[in-house]
């Protein structure tokens, strides 16, 4: 196989946010407020702490998202590892051994907020297969989920 | 020329096809004959397999006398890394929900 076409890669997104880094790191950690714009969780804000994200169960994985915080340093800095699918499904939910990476670096009108998704290889891509259908379907939910939640 | 990601995965997708892919991929070139013995089908088959294979860029073919031997081009799969550019869609799509509830704790 060729082993470089598909080494690990990482996903990064970064945005300037115009909120104080401090509100935003709330965002981040706080249970309740992570849960309205990522996924349902059990997170708690300690280094060392082991939390769950819930996704949709595929296959014979259960849709858990095993997560350990590996650097909290408020209101700048958190990572956790992120671990989750099975290596017997063939599409979405095939398994992940990854890490998500926060930095907020304060700007003149707001945040940096960059995200780093690491980890990904070559027993991913099957991954694509079953997103390309299937993850439209779920950012639509999504946003009729997001709405739902008005203006409180 | 490369293939879509996805026909890509609509070429993969079939388990027999898929099979043969691996088996070249990890025993090197083969003959069709080679590969009919422990594919389960017909050479028939085996030969129309091979032939959406090497359309889409994942096998190539080599004529040596009568018979012609096949070999996996694994850099052939290199378009199915754009994947991750959905997963990248996953988490731009949650920055955007991330704003929008910075912004109701505002009120």
């Amino acid at each position: 196989m060729n082993e470089h076409a598909i080494a690990t890669r990482s996903i990064v997104v970064e945005r300037l946010i115009p909120h104080p880094p401090e509100k935003i790191w709330r965002a981040l950690t706080e249970a309740s407020l992570i849960e309205q714009w990522l996924m349902k969780n059990d997170f708690a804000p300690r280094l060392g702490v082991r939390f769950t994200f819930r996704a949709k169960p595929m296959g014979d994985w259960d849709g858990v998202v095993h997560c350990e915080v590996i650097a909290f340093d408020p209101p700048r800095r958190l990572v956790y590892s992120w671990r989750g699918g099975s290596a017997r499904n063939p599409g979405y939910g095939s398994a992940l051994d990854s890490t998500v990476e926060w930095t907020l670096t304060p700007e003149p009108g707001g945040t940096r907020v960059r995200m780093e998704h690491s980890g990904f290889g070559p027993q991913n891509a099957p991954a694509y297969d079953a997103m390309s259908g299937g993850w439209p379907r779920v950012l639509e939910r999504l946003e009729q989920a997001s709405a739902t939640l008005g203006d409180n | 020329m490369p293939a879509a990601p996805g026909a890509l995965f609509k070429t993969l997708a079939d388990p027999t096809r898929r099979a043969i892919f691996e088996r070249l991929c990890r025993d090197g070139e083969q003959t069709v004959w080679m590969l009919t013995e422990e594919s389960g089908v017909s050479q028939p088959a085996v030969s129309k397999h091979l032939g959406i294979l090497r359309l889409a860029g994942l096998v190539r073919e080599r004529r040596r006398g009568r018979e012609t031997h096949y070999s996996a081009r694994p850099q052939g799969l290199r378009p199915l890394v754009d994947w991750m550019t959905l997963y990248g869609a996953f988490w731009r799509d949650r920055f955007d929900r991330l704003e929008d509830l910075l912004k109701r704790m505002d009120q």
